[in-house]
């Protein structure tokens, strides 16, 4: 009880991992390419709260200055905001020729 | 019990805001009157809007329902309210639900760091400014999801109209930001700072508003802002994704009754917030002119008489209007209604020459006034300039604005720090 | 110091929103309710790193990715018609693979997070200073500090990322090159 009232590192880490697997799932079971980019994003979200949350941790120990974790975490949403746009684009150009958005049908190259 | 009153006095010796100073009751407390103030405005705004646009047209405005048609906006929120709900056939049922909330929350959560004085905020977060920018660009969200949801062509193109101009804009604007905090940061240590009231508190240091600083990059960060504020609310000359004539109604078309009120709300609920940003940044927010010059007893008498004198002055115009009433038996309520405004008003003037409470509204008054000059400055862009097309619209905010923000951004940064930049350069000291 | 009395409270209600937003993304047939779950989620998110007083990170999720990103996607979900995909099989062959395959992968997470050894356990709490009113300043010292900022080039090389990215996506969304 006492672990669940005293809200540590720990609870932050799960709840990035409860995260990461739903963007895991969304991934790998949806057929729907905009639905699978989103999961992504939901990936790198959690990623995210792990670096914060350590950050938090790191912060704890090494004086207010050392926020190594949120600088980085900076650094991971522009990167998402670059993906996001190149994945869009890719989606967009592939949707102009097949006027489908079913992954299963994204096969052109296959023998 | 005595705990509690303990907990509820024991703020008001203090010299923080509620949030800052973790006092949830005058927290909750400065949530409700920023509320209640909020939806006064937008009732005034309703009204001023519409006289003021018709005495700029030569013509009287509203005159039928109170005197001189100050109860016109009552009579409208009566109206919407009162209107049958329609939901257009094959609409997303929730979205369509959802939609007018999000522009709403968006508005009017902006609030919770607006300065209206030294202390008279909800709270003073360390990112003040880069949550007000962040919070109003979740309106797009709504006005995006709203005209989707109507599934119907106009609303559709007025939202992606409307969301691509909000989202050009936000740029402008926010490299004009970026421009005044940069003159936060010429104090002694050199660090400058985000929050809301850390900004007035460094003009009032640096003993000039941000406006006059390095004239005249104030005064252009102050206009590509004013110009982008104007285009993030979509309010004429910017107005064309909601023009009658254009597409009539764009994104709100098919939104009837509350939830046009709703929009109607959050719109002039936006228009406050990002003209509070502007005179917060630019205009030295809740400080009285020349608080460093003037300073003194009697310099902080004189000013602080000003907020009595306005309403006086308000009461001396609604009095002059009964004098010029129709004598008819017809208009015999309307000039009694209108008398008693003006006895309603010069009794708030009464009050406001009371030396407890002519210090304590000081700031306050000083802030509204600034923030409605900004709001007659929108009815008077409405009122004069034609609209833009949507193609000239686009270009001036990413081939006009953002150059010249650029660019400005560039020399304000040569400028602020051309000390440190020249002993770099000559190698001489520390940088 | 105490921690502050209400953060169970709020850690556990913004966690419920966000796993139910989590949840609601992955499996609804329509694209546009998945990108307002996501929205939620995303919000909820920003709350959490204001509770790990992380104000900065906060604000730049809600501009960046509530504000920017999702946006990017409620446009590109419009323009692609999906009345179609709405009456599609919405999953894969595979899901029953995919879903014992990612929850194997999360007993592996929470296996290695609650493992002690020696008796210790791996994090230990340390909240002696709550210092938020200098977030800001310390992040701008890391990045852009002479002496103490170590994060100067990869600094530039985002936006150099940023402009890259810029250039494919219009290239690519072009109509004709």
């Amino acid at each position: 009880m006492d672990t669940l009232l005293h809200i540590s590192t720990l609870h932050y880490l799960v709840l990035g991992a409860a995260l990461f697997i739903l963007g895991v799932i969304g991934v790998l079971t949806r057929r729907n390419v905009v639905i699978i980019l989103m999961s992504i994003e939901l990936i790198l979200n959690a990623v995210n709260l792990n670096l914060v949350a350590f950050s938090r941790y790191w912060q704890s120990i090494h004086g207010p200055a050392a926020l190594h974790g949120q600088v980085f975490a900076i650094f991971v949403i522009t990167d998402a905001a670059a993906e996001a746009a190149v994945g869009l684009g890719i989606l967009i150009a592939f949707f102009r020729n097949k006027e489908t958005v079913n992954v299963d049908e994204v096969n052109l190259l296959k023998w | 019990m005595h705990d509690l009153i303990q907990y509820i006095t024991g703020y008001l010796s203090s010299d923080q805001t509620p949030g800052a100073a973790g006092n949830w009751f005058w927290a909750t407390v400065y949530i409700l009157l920023v509320f209640v103030g909020l939806s006064v405005a937008v009732i005034a705004m309703n009204w001023l809007e519409r006289k003021i646009l018709a005495h700029m047209q030569v013509r009287l405005g509203p005159m039928r329902v109170g005197p001189h048609g100050l109860l016109q906006p009552i009579a409208d929120a009566l109206k919407l309210l009162l209107k049958e709900d329609i939901i257009p056939a094959e609409a997303d049922v929730t979205v369509f639900w959802i939609a007018p909330f999000i522009v709403v929350l968006a508005a009017f959560t902006v609030f919770v760091v607006v300065p209206f004085g030294a202390t008279h905020a909800i709270t003073d977060m360390n990112i003040g400014v880069l949550f007000m920018l962040g919070v109003s660009s979740l309106a797009v969200l709504g006005i995006v999801t709203a005209g989707w949801s109507s599934n119907s062509h106009y609303p559709l193109l007025g939202a992606l109209r409307s969301s691509a101009q909000m989202v050009s804009y936000e740029v402008a604007m926010g490299l004009a930001v970026v421009s005044a905090i940069m003159m936060t940061s010429l104090n002694e240590e050199g660090v400058g700072t985000l929050s809301m009231i850390g900004i007035v508190q460094a003009q009032f240091d640096q003993k000039q508003w941000f406006l006059f600083k390095f004239f005249p990059l104030g005064i252009i960060a102050f206009g590509i802002f004013a110009i982008a504020m104007v285009a993030e609310t979509n309010r004429a000359p910017f107005d064309l994704p909601e023009a009658e004539s254009e597409l009539t109604a764009g994104f709100h078309t098919e939104y009837s009754g509350f939830r046009w009120s709703l929009f109607f709300l959050a719109e002039y609920s936006a228009m406050i917030a990002v003209s509070s940003i502007a005179v917060t940044l630019w205009l030295g927010g809740w400080l009285r002119p020349f608080p460093n010059t003037l300073t003194g007893a009697t310099w902080d008498l004189v000013f602080s008489l000003f907020p009595g004198l306005t309403f006086l002055f308000l009461a001396g115009l609604t009095f002059y209007s009964t004098a010029r009433m129709p004598k008819h038996p017809f208009f015999k309520i309307q000039t009694m209604g209108l008398g008693g405004f003006g006895a309603l008003l010069a009794a708030i003037a009464l009050i406001l020459f009371v030396p407890g409470v002519r210090t304590r509204v000081q700031d306050i008054y000083w802030f509204s006034i600034k923030v409605s000059g900004f709001m007659y400055l929108y009815i008077w862009y409405r009122g004069t300039f034609p609209r833009y097309r949507f193609d000239q619209l686009m270009k001036v905010g990413w081939k006009v604005l953002l150059p010249i923000g650029f660019a400005l951004l560039i020399v304000t940064a040569v400028v602020a720090m051309r000390a440190e930049l020249w002993a770099s350069i000559t190698g001489g000291g520390h940088p | 110091m105490n921690p502050p009395v209400a953060t169970p409270f709020f850690f556990y209600g913004l966690s419920l929103i966000m796993i139910i937003g989590g949840i609601l993304v992955i499996t609804r047939k329509n694209a546009v309710h998945s990108a307002l779950a996501l929205i939620t989620t995303l919000l909820a998110q920003a709350a959490l790193y204001l509770m790990l007083y992380a104000p900065f990170v906060a604000g730049v999720q809600i501009i960046l990715y509530a504000g920017g990103i999702m946006v990017l996607f409620l446009f590109v979900i419009m323009l692609i018609s999906i009345e179609r995909t709405q009456k599609e099989k919405q999953f894969n062959k595979q899901w029953i693979v995919g879903i014992v395959a990612a929850l194997a992968l999360g007993a592996l997470f929470v296996a290695v997070y609650t493992k002690t050894s020696r008796g210790l356990t791996l994090f230990i709490e340390g909240r002696s200073n709550y210092v938020e009113n200098q977030n800001v300043q310390n992040v701008a010292n890391l990045l852009f500090d002479r002496g103490a900022g170590q994060y100067m080039f990869a600094f530039e090389i985002a936006s150099l990322l940023l402009l890259v990215a810029i250039i494919g996506a219009v290239v690519m969304a072009k109509k004709r090159i």
